[in-house]
């Protein structure tokens, strides 16, 4: 029973940072009908902005950190929008952008193999790895540090999008950006806003991630995947469901490398997958998507 | 006068593709087998793709099942699979079958496994195919690496035979080194006729008014979602039959030709060769065929002029780069931009740089309305 709390705590802190890769993939597909192939590489990549940081510049690691993230914004967020994104918008279908996503993934993938490393790197985590005991089951400050940095960046977002003038238009905008438009939203901003955010997102799933897994440009793959899982299983059409489908696919993904098989983890999430889509397409949380796509 | 220019490149193209082997000696050989097994499997994906307007992101995984299927089949053998609940494992052994009957399992295998993942997604909407099939090309290459009593796991199944074909030896003799090569290019040309038939018959006509506008064929009676789920399940049985070819001509399969990367790469060689064209896997198989070759060729003398850094330029890199500036210049691939100069003023000027998918097909529309 101890080992299932144990398996548990690590399973909310790793589905907290899916979470976070999976609320971006959301945003973007909800606000400009971008489907990020390349999300899991989003993922990857601002680990590798940090350690070049760290080693190219011999910046601290909290100054890395930050770096990092802005460079994931500037590269993962504004140069992707204008340049792999914008140029396909007139284009009839979502096709051109699903495979020029797709490309882009491929590109950062080999683009980290080749200039910075094929191994696997060690990453700092943000709180030092001692462990405490609660009532028998194990935590780690790390584990704690991830958990907060999550949650405290899901509530800001959260109160962004709720609470703030630029969070409702960005919302109003993924509802309907024709009335959004007409109601004079400038839209062309706020979805220039939802690329950062994700962007923002996926550099800090990163940041937290990369001390678990170790940064390795073959992450994406498996980052991507369960981002896209736990959009689905939650309900693609809302912030919440990507949370609920984030947590759910972290606790799952690591209960059964537990008590199934380690070699077969990647196929728990493939086999929730499969059965939400079977009964319940709109996932969890979702409704039936209202708007024509 | 296009008409007889397609049907003059074709016959060059077919009498040059069976004269090639002769000339051409071992190394040749293997790089155009390679060729044609990989635009096998690329007429799949044109066919998902350009003519159903579908993603699939696993056509290397039903590679893989053709493959293993093949090897597994064509070597003969024993299996014993643990099952749970029964003391006894369940035993299976059986005698080489021929490379033919393998064949045809393979298809029949892929196109029933297509049915079977393709028919929840396409319940739902679009990109659903996408992420299941990506689920799919994840899992089985999991089953590929780990399943070691069935396909070796990462030391995967050796010595793979190139059995006789109706009597006729495949294995390399002195005076015919090079059948096992006519016996794939046969079958790719069978192939392709088959796919053309397909997308000319009535039933790939339906497949046109539903990319054009869904909601119009479904409002004729087009049964969207069965048609779209047969031209899925055709498709990846062009995958299964493409990997029973490839399974005896390199003799030995492992995990590394079926990874999701690999399914990536063919849905990026549509786009190059031209979605919806006939000719478009062709090209788009040889170009990611030969791509390699040249990047090896050049990159050393690059990188000895002093050019350090491309070493680091690998041929994934650049593939992805040629992408994506063709898809914003370039859309329609190279067949496209081939038909393009071929019409001269069919369409109004404004497609040269903005042209769309949509501009693309009619374009196809408008040829095979010439051609018919």
């Amino acid at each position: 029973m101890i080992d299932f709390f144990q398996l548990l705590v690590s399973g909310i802190a790793t589905g907290s940072i899916y979470a976070l890769a999976a609320i971006g993939f959301t945003l973007l597909w909800q606000t400009s009908q971008t489907i990020n192939f390349a999300q899991g590489e989003f993922v990857m990549v601002p680990a590798f902005f940090a350690l070049a940081g760290m080693s190219a510049l011999g910046l601290p690691f909290g100054i890395a950190a930050v770096f990092s993230i802005a460079c994931a914004l500037a590269v993962l967020g504004f140069a992707f929008k204008h340049i792999i994104v914008d140029p396909l918008i007139g284009q009839k279908g979502t096709l051109p952008l699903v495979i020029s996503t797709i490309a882009f993934a491929l590109l950062l993938k080999d683009g980290v193999k080749e200039f910075y490393s094929a191994e696997g790197q060690r990453f700092p985590t943000i709180l030092p790895d001692t462990l405490y005991s609660v009532l028998g089951v194990k935590i780690s400050m790390a584990q704690i540090g991830v958990l907060l940095v999550a949650v405290s960046t899901i509530a800001l977002l959260q109160w962004f999008l709720g609470g703030t003038r630029t969070g409702r238009q960005m919302q109003a905008t993924a509802q309907n950006p024709t009335v959004a438009r007409v109601l004079g939203v400038d839209v062309e901003r706020m979805v220039l806003y939802t690329f950062l955010i994700n962007a923002g997102l996926a550099a800090i799933a990163s940041l937290l991630i990369s001390p678990i897994y170790l940064a390795k440009f073959t992450n994406g793959e498996v980052l991507g995947l369960t981002a896209f899982v736990a959009a689905i299983v939650g309900g693609f059409n809302q912030v919440k469901g990507a949370i609920v489908g984030g947590l759910i696919v972290g606790v799952l993904d690591n209960l059964a490398a537990a008590y199934i098989s380690s070699r077969y983890r990647l196929a728990v999430p493939l086999a929730l997958l499969v059965i939400v889509i079977l009964f319940r397409p709109q996932g969890l949380l979702g409704r039936k998507e209202e708007r024509a796509v | 006068m296009k008409h007889r220019f397609a049907i003059a490149t074709l016959a060059l193209a077919l009498a040059l593709a069976f004269l090639a082997p002769m000339y051409l000696g071992r190394y040749g050989n293997n790089i155009m087998s390679l060729w044609l097994v990989t635009a096998v499997a690329a007429m799949g994906v044109n066919l998902i793709m350009g003519y159903a307007g579908q993603e699939t992101l696993a056509q290397a995984g039903f590679m893989g099942v053709g493959a293993y299927t093949t090897a597994l089949m064509i070597k003969g053998g024993k299996l014993a699979l643990a099952l749970p609940f029964v003391t006894a494992p369940l035993t299976l052994e059986w005698q080489p079958f021929s490379l033919l009957s393998a064949l045809v399992a393979s298809a029949v295998f892929t196109f029933f496994l297509g049915l079977l993942i393709g028919f929840p997604a396409l319940r739902v909407q679009k990109h659903y195919l996408a992420f299941v099939t990506l689920a799919f090309s994840v899992f089985m290459w999991l089953i590929f690496r780990n399943e070691e009593w069935l396909t070796g796991g990462v030391f995967g199944i050796q010595d793979i035979t190139r059995p006789s074909i109706l009597g006729v030896e495949m294995s390399p003799s002195r005076r015919f080194p090079h059948r096992y090569t006519y016996f794939i290019l046969i079958v790719t040309v069978l192939l392709a006729a088959a796919m053309w038939w397909l997308v000319k018959s009535p039933w790939g006509r339906a497949f046109t008014a539903l990319r054009e506008n869904t909601v119009r064929a479904e409002s004729l009676g087009v049964d969207t979602r069965q048609y779209t789920l047969l031209a899925f399940a055709i498709g990846s049985a062009y995958g299964g039959l493409a990997g029973s070819l490839f399974a005896p001509l390199v003799e030995f399969i492992d995990p590394n030709p079926f990874t999701l990367e690999k399914s990536l790469l063919f849905l990026l060689m549509i786009v190059v060769g031209g979605m919806g064209y006939l000719s478009g896997p062709f090209i788009g198989a040889g170009v990611s065929v030969l791509l390699p070759l040249w990047i090896e060729t050049f990159q050393s003398s690059v990188v000895n002029a002093g050019y350090k850094w491309a070493s680091h330029a690998s041929y994934i890199i650049i593939y992805a780069l040629i992408v994506l500036l063709m898809i914003a210049f370039m859309p329609r691939g190279i067949a496209g931009a081939i038909d393009g100069w071929l019409t001269p003023k069919r369409r109004p000027h404004s497609d040269s740089k903005g042209a769309t998918l949509a501009s693309a097909q009619a374009a196809i529309d408008a040829r095979k309305g010439d051609q018919s």
